[in-house]
């Protein structure tokens, strides 16, 4: 059997670190091939290496065939090698025809043949069943489209090996099932497909072969029919992994939370969150699942002071919270794991010390009268930092140099410790490995157990049913049903996102 | 960490090493002999006590604007407008010197701290703009130079005019003027502004790294979102950090009026010191002690360049163009990098 691509005992040194150390991957024409870590442990290096942009100490790469001396990212490009960033690299006030001709346009009398270049772009998008509007402003299209965009953009310099980098990381659960096909599609012509990832579940739907490399080092390929997510997990993290979230019954008790007929308008004025009701109480979580674009994030911003609610009330305990600074809420016991770390989350230029009192640095004993006292502040940090295990050299470390599982394991050290009533988390787990996701869940269930209300937003359903005690679907600004995760299932969580009735219960 | 450090000084100096190398080598394509005029240059920045006391009265408006142009900068505010907070500053400095009557102890305290408050007031106007409607704080600062450049002007024709285009003279009791400091420089300009340079220079690294005002304008200046996330008001931030750094620029404006001049003149045009803040802060890295050392660098070669006109005959526009390529080689600290990874890495060129 001739590989397509054949890259073998790459070793690649960085200054102190090796970041690839004898790892092997060969992939076969026409398959899906996974190449499975967690965060850091090699994966982009590697990828690097196969485009050129590093060159490895040791080791050969063949593709198809030919051996590559491969140190220029161009010869990647006439290899037939396309990548799908995660993120993606596309010019937002460009057309879709005219991001994907970009560096490579058909030219008439030296002007640019859009004519031409929408007709090819149709073509292509016709024979991989990738639906995009040729015409469209990237701007206007959806998340799912401009991953579309991207894939063509590779297909129409040639590629026939693409490589996807976390594509579903961006997703919705139908643009996933969409991307599925697509890649399905792709490999029936003729096509191979190597799939960075860490979801397991991924790996199992769609590909065939899959390597697992950990902290550097190749553990191994094998064929995906012959293994499951618990061997694939082992083999990723170097331990057994707990993948049902071991949790105890949930015994809810007062309401934490009220929040009644709220409408909160976005930024064009429009009601994003249209009379929504909704009770969360002592010692349960309420996961939130919905469609992205629902009116979660309004309804975050509201609870948490940052967008004024233009009807209807918040309440927290007993204190009237509706339209109040996001510190008056935060001083109430609101803590808030954000939706986006690297934003709202995190002061990235700060150090990880810095960041651990980034709501609390006013109150003593980090100062006193309106000086900053470095040693309580830099003793929190440290304590901290090993309570929950944030792997950082110091607490003097920018926040940036943290890996993404770390700079999360801050936040939520930094939220948890503050001992609020209730805690927001929204995305908690985005674009982490298992090992962080494990780590995070269990941290979530701890502080239901010490009778905390905790309300999780998550686009990921498994998550959603996993972790929550409640379920509340929203679906255009309102909370369309609530369900016992026990006794629903994805399809019907599915069905509830999309504005469809529930099955069973109304159907009299 | 500590390469790091290295590195933050290693660019400026390289940089002021390769300014002077071009600078002599447009001397020489211009028929001048470049060492001749360096040793004249030299000498007029640290050859003997008068010298230095000229180079150490200029440095202190350039210490104070250079502290204004980095405070903002630090806080993620671009202040171009120090030039017009330094006018009103000055302005404001002279009024008080002129018409009010106090003990020195009093008196000079007052009219700086009234050239403070004037540049604050001028500052926080784009401050509150930005915070309010979102207006870039570069284009109304520049409006405000130009603002404050011709209602200073008409002020003083107004109000404060004196024979020669100019204010009164302040009193003797707000005059930072200083005959021990001048008799120990051979008869120099030197007053006592760079003690109050000097100080500002500690306040705005005490206030930006040991305070919580700091803390939340740091915050604010890397991440205006995560700050609102944490309940940091960025609005109030915004327009205290213009406010702080108008007093700086003020502050400059005092050490013209009660310093260098003793008075106030209609001006023209600009005076530059508030642009070559820019520089100055640029230079320095915008640390305290940064700024400091490239005020001291930026006001020695505009002393030292009056003497090599006069001894080696070189006009000081060439001073203009080295300390221009000074600050051309420090913004693509690129190619200084570049140069420095190159000698570490195979030891040539």
């Amino acid at each position: 059997m001739e590989y397509v691509i054949d890259m073998r005992n790459i070793r690649k040194e960085f200054p102190g670190i090796v970041a690839n150390d004898d790892i092997t991957l060969q992939v076969k024409q026409g398959e899906i091939h996974a190449l499975l870590g967690e965060n850091g442990a090699g994966k982009s290096t590697l990828m690097n290496v196969l485009f050129g942009l590093y060159e490895p100490e040791q080791g050969e790469i063949y593709v198809k065939g030919n051996k590559v001396v491969n140190n220029d990212p161009n010869i990647a490009n006439s290899l037939g090698i396309g990548m799908v960033h995660q993120h993606f690299m596309l010019v937002d006030k460009f057309t879709v025809t005219e991001n994907i001709i970009l560096g490579k346009e058909p030219t008439k009398v030296g002007k640019v043949d859009l004519q031409t270049a929408a007709k090819e772009v149709k073509a292509l998008s016709d024979q991989y069943g990738l639906r995009v509007d040729p015409f469209a402003k990237i701007e206007d299209i959806s998340v799912g489209m401009q991953q579309r965009v991207e894939i063509l953009k590779t297909l129409y310099r040639g590629a026939d090996i693409l490589i996807f980098d976390e594509p579903t990381a961006v997703l919705t659960p139908q643009e996933i099932v969409e991307l599925i096909q697509i890649m399905r599609k792709l490999v029936s012509e003729g096509k191979s497909i190597i799939l960075i990832t860490h979801k397991l579940k991924e790996i199992m739907e769609v590909c065939d072969r899959c390597t697992v490399i950990r902290r550097g080092k190749g553990v191994g390929t094998v064929d995906v029919k012959d293994s499951n997510p618990d061997s694939l997990a082992a083999m990723m993290v170097g331990r057994e992994v707990n993948f049902t979230v071991s949790k105890g019954v949930s015994e809810p008790k007062e309401p934490v939370l009220t929040i009644k007929d709220l409408v909160v308008l976005d930024s064009r004025k429009v009601p994003a969150v249209n009379g929504l009701n909704l009770t969360i109480k002592a010692g349960e979580i309420v996961g939130i699942a919905g469609v992205d674009g629902n009116g979660q994030s309004e309804l975050l911003e509201a609870i948490t002071g940052l967008r004024k609610a233009s009807e209807g009330s918040i309440q927290l305990r007993e204190k009237d919270i509706t339209n109040k600074t996001p510190r008056s809420v935060t001083a109430n016991g609101l803590a808030h794991i954000p939706q986006d770390r690297h934003k709202h989350g995190l002061v990235l230029d700060f150090s990880v010390g810095e960041n651990m009192v980034l709501q609390t640095y006013y109150h003593k004993p980090f100062s006193k009268n309106g000086i900053l006292k470095f040693s309580p502040i830099f003793e929190k940090a440290n304590q901290l930092i090993s309570e929950y295990d944030v792997r950082t050299p110091d607490a003097y470390t920018p926040a940036r140099a943290l890996s993404g599982g770390n700079q999360q394991k801050a936040i939520i050290a930094r939220e948890v410790d503050r001992d609020p009533d209730f805690l927001i988390a929204a995305q908690p787990t985005r674009g982490l490995d298992v090992g962080a996701i494990e780590f995070i869940h269990s941290k979530l269930i701890e502080q239901r157990d010490k009778g905390k209300a905790v309300l999780l937003v998550s686009f990921e359903l498994d998550e959603i049913i996993n972790v929550s005690d409640r379920i509340a679907v929203m679906y255009e600004g309102k909370i369309v049903a609530v369900v016992d995760p026990k006794q629903t299932t994805e399809q019907e969580l599915g069905l509830l996102m999309a504005g469809g009735k529930r099955g069973t219960n109304d159907a009299e | 960490m500590q390469n790091n450090n290295k590195i933050k000084l290693l660019v400026p100096l390289i940089s002021v090493i390769l300014g002077l190398l071009i600078g002599g080598l447009i001397m020489l394509i211009s028929e001048y002999d470049p060492i001749e005029a360096y040793a004249a240059l030299f000498e007029g920045i640290v050859g003997g006590p008068y010298y230095i006391g000229e180079t150490v009265r200029q440095m202190s408006p350039l210490i104070l604007s250079g502290l204004a142009v980095a405070f903002a900068f630090r806080t993620g505010l671009f202040n171009i407008g120090v030039e017009g907070q330094l006018l009103v500053g000055w302005l404001a400095a002279v009024y008080v010197g002129v018409f009010v009557d106090a003990p020195t102890f009093i008196h000079i305290p007052l009219a700086v701290l009234a050239a403070a408050a004037a540049g604050a007031l001028w500052g926080s106007v784009p401050g509150i703009l930005k915070a309010r409607f979102k207006v870039h704080e570069v284009i109304t600062t520049i409006m405000m130079n130009y603002i404050a450049l011709y209602s200073t002007n008409e002020i003083i024709r107004k109000f404060m005019l004196a024979p020669g285009e100019r204010t009164e003279n302040v009193k003797e009791s707000a005059s930072l003027a200083s005959p021990f400091l001048q008799s120990i420089t051979n008869f120099s300009t030197l007053h006592y502004g760079i003690i109050i340079a000097l100080i500002a220079a500690v306040i705005m690294w005490f206030i930006l790294w040991r305070t919580t005002l700091g803390y939340e304008l740091r915050a604010v200046g890397f991440n205006q979102h995560a700050s609102q996330y944490a309940g940091i008001n960025v609005s109030k931030n915004i327009v205290l950090s213009m406010a702080i750094s108008g007093a700086f620029a003020g502050i400059a404006g005092s050490m013209e009026g009660l310093g260098t001049y003793q008075y106030m003149t209609i001006n023209a045009a600009f005076t530059g010191v508030g642009f070559d803040g820019i520089a100055v802060a640029l230079l320095g890295a915008n640390s305290a002690v940064g700024v400091v050392l490239g005020a001291a660098l930026f006001g020695g070669l505009k002393i030292g360049a009056l003497n090599m006109q006069s001894i080696a005959g070189v006009p000081t526009e060439l001073v203009g163009v080295v300390i221009a390529l000074i600050i051309f080689f420090v913004a693509c600290s690129y190619i200084v990098h570049w140069l420095i990874n190159r000698v570490n890495k195979g030891g040539k060129i």
